[in-house]
């Protein structure tokens, strides 16, 4: 195995595209270490993106956050800015692991390991995030939403690296929310979770609203009948009801050791109704 | 293959060694440094023994390729004592026999130490979530908790 820390984004391409065997992006390694270690991957060449410029950094950009590729999950926690235009974003990384994991994991890592348990993904993919990659080609951008193609496979071509991570500026009265269900309060892997994006009017009304769920199929799924259910209400009962049966009902989870079929189906539409009360408060409704 | 030369700062000394590429910061610090304070108990960033602080943010050594080292600044148990005089939370741990086997020992340390400098009143709940990753198959954690609030306390009032 050969180990690079290039300079430029250029040469961290030109390594990665040159490299005719396996090779992995290394920034927080809290995925590709482990990998390693239990021999799950063997590659040939790891490129560490951590001394390129900018991606250690968070930066304000119109209104949001652009976030480096390689911004841990405690540097997000300890923006203020940050934490208080995406909290839901921020809530959701911060799930993820331990203090010591926290100083390491990286939004970017979380979404390229493409685990459909992956807590920071509903809540980016709610938020409408944006990724920003270089490849051989150049740069593009790419909605979250198409990164993951199913359990540890991703869209990234070749040679193509995640750069940063966008979260676009929010209108008033906006909030977001993400919630998982583990049997434990720690240092577990979700069973079941939700991520809800929405915006209220002076009246309190949700005008616009976003619901995602994770862990129940291959990859997060967005359930367009939960948003429509609550758009145009105060998060009446009604309206939370049809929420969470939207939920359940778009559910295509497997049976294992965390969780059974039943059990993810119904705490997917709990996650998601609890998930999108706390939205609707951190948008300024009251109930 | 070729090593890899790396210049670090550990415990505020500068040091050098040379890994493989495929060694991690645990393993140099433990073979190569000769830093033995530093635990493997799962490899894998689920236990916490070989916790240290990397510019300043506790995380797992084992998660850590030893190459990445280079430039940077490593922490370890090791550095907590000064001279023959333990640390605070090293008192007490002992005062409130807070550890059997020791394995865990280390890694606590570092991790309530990183605690404290962040939030030097931390509430129980508080001080229970910062550990959580840190494992300990002995104690039932209970007497680890208290003497992190005991040292917590007596660290403020110093």
């Amino acid at each position: 195995m050969r180990f690079e820390s290039p300079d430029t984004i250029e040469q961290a391409v030109e390594l990665l595209n040159t490299c005719d065997g396996i090779s992995r992006v290394l920034a927080g390694g809290t995925d590709v270490l482990v990998q390693l270690r239990l021999a799950l991957v063997e590659p040939e060449l790891i490129v560490d993106i951590k001394h390129i410029a900018g991606m250690r950094d968070i930066t304000a950009e119109d209104g949001g956050f652009r976030i480096g590729a390689a911004v841990s999950g405690a540097e997000m926690g300890e923006h203020v800015e940050l934490v208080a235009l995406w909290p839901g974003v921020v809530e959701a990384m911060e799930l993820i692991g331990s203090t010591q994991v926290q100083g390491r994991a990286t939004l970017a890592g979380n979404l390229c390991n493409a685990s459909p348990a992956a807590d920071s993904v509903p809540a980016m993919v709610v938020a409408n995030a944006v990724v920003t990659i270089s490849g051989p080609n150049g740069a593009r951008e790419c909605p979250v939403a198409d990164i993951v193609t199913g359990p540890g496979k991703t869209s990234l071509g070749k040679g193509e690296i995640i750069t940063s991570i966008y979260l676009p500026a929010r209108v008033n009265n906006s909030g977001d929310a993400y919630l998982r269900f583990i049997p434990r309060t720690e240092m577990d892997i979700a069973v079941s979770s939700a991520g809800v994006s929405l915006t209220i009017d002076s009246d309190g009304v949700v005008t616009h609203a976003c619901v995602s769920l994770g862990a129940v199929a291959p990859t997060v799924l967005v359930v367009d009948d939960a948003a429509k259910a609550i758009i145009g209400t105060k998060l009446d009962d009604d309206a939370i009801a049809t929420l969470q049966a939207a939920c359940s009902a778009a559910c295509n989870p497997i049976d294992d050791k965390r969780g059974t079929v039943e059990f993810r189906t119904k705490t997917a539409g709990v996650m998601a109704k609890r998930a999108a009360l706390i939205a609707y408060s951190r948008a300024g409704g009251s109930k | 293959m070729s090593k890899i030369h790396v210049s670090t700062t550990i415990n505020g000394d500068a040091v050098e060694y040379l890994c493989e590429p495929s060694e991690t910061l645990l393993d140099a610090l433990r073979d190569h440094v000769g830093l033995t304070g530093v635990k493997e108990g799962c490899g894998s960033g689920d236990c916490g023994a070989c916790s240290v602080e990397l510019d300043g943010r506790l995380v797992c050594s084992c998660l850590v390729l030893a190459a990445e080292a280079e430039g940077r600044s490593v922490n370890t148990v090791e550095g907590m004592a000064d001279g023959e005089k333990l640390h605070v939370l090293q008192q007490k741990l002992l005062d409130h026999a807070a550890l059997q086997c020791g394995i865990c020992t280390p890694g606590i340390l570092v991790a309530a130490k990183a605690l404290l400098e962040k939030n030097p009143d931390p509430t129980e709940t508080e001080v229970r979530y910062w550990l959580a990753g840190n494992l300990c198959r002995c104690t039932g954690y209970d007497k680890i908790i208290r003497a992190v609030m005991d040292a917590a306390a007596e660290m403020r009032g110093a």
